[in-house]
């Protein structure tokens, strides 16, 4: 997992491999210790992961709510069709902001 | 409608695992239903949808069974079109059967309460709950090799 971001610019969240029952809470540290030191805007970065369930989305949403709450957003990088799937299925496309790469992810945050 | 009985015709031969409730061992149950796929003529596509299934499913079990240490019993059902895969806790009314969207709901916090039995819902074929209050609770799930 990891995390790169300038000032005035939307942090970006790298995650890689397998986001399930267990590595989930970790993501969930990571994006909320972003949150918590005023990072209201994220691109989370999909393109690494082989895999996500139903708990993985679960943090996703969680992280969404919170910045919200601050007027940001959180934008996806994902063009694996089996991942985009699941968003798909679950109707969470039109929640989040998903995107082909992380520049137009950030830009779409402008 | 697909009954799964359905699916009773032919050479069937049968898988169990046994793996911990527990976070950490829900990938194990990955890798043994993705060999398994393997063997049939299930598509990538396919694979990973059982295996997305069956973590769903795990999941439940640890999420609400609780029960740290007791097992989640897994029995897969290998027949020549179709795998049938028993997911069992030992918690009666252990497994959630809710099912759900997290559209609406799951804005209000991120529990994901009901959106993997949604997802088992979408990806397989057959889908049933068992509760028995004594032996606990079972998903059965099928898929069938697409022609």
């Amino acid at each position: 997992m990891q995390v790169h971001g300038q000032t005035g610019q939307p942090h970006v969240v790298e995650l890689t491999g397998e986001i399930d029952v267990y590595t989930s809470p970790k993501v969930k540290d990571v994006i909320t210790e972003l949150i918590d030191s005023g990072h209201y805007n994220l691109v989370v970065n999909l393109e690494k992961v082989r895999y996500i369930d139903s708990t993985g989305l679960g943090v996703l949403i969680g992280g969404l709510k919170r910045v919200r709450e601050h007027g940001g957003s959180v934008n996806l990088v994902c063009t694996n069709p089996q991942i985009r799937k699941i968003f798909d299925i679950t109707g969470l496309v039109k929640i989040f902001g998903i995107f082909d790469d992380e520049a137009t992810a950030s830009r779409a945050m402008a | 409608m697909i009954d799964s009985h359905t699916f009773a015709a032919g050479r069937m031969d049968c898988v169990e695992l046994r793996i911990p409730a527990r976070a950490e061992w829900v990938a194990v149950a990955r890798l043994a239903v993705s060999a398994i796929a393997n063997r049939l003529a299930f598509s990538f596509e396919e694979i990973e949808d059982l295996k997305l299934a069956l973590s769903e499913a795990c999941a439940n079990c640890i999420q609400h069974a609780g029960a740290e240490g007791e097992g989640i019993d897994i029995t897969f059902e290998v027949l020549s079109d179709a795998v049938r895969i028993a997911v069992r806790d030992r918690v009666g009314q252990g497994q959630s059967a809710a099912c759900a969207l997290p559209v609406a709901s799951q804005m209000r916090d991120e529990r994901t309460e009901g959106v993997g039995m949604y997802i088992i819902q979408s990806l397989m074929d057959v889908v049933e709950y068992k509760v028995d209050g004594r032996a606990g609770t079972e998903l059965v799930m099928t898929k069938r090799v697409r022609a």
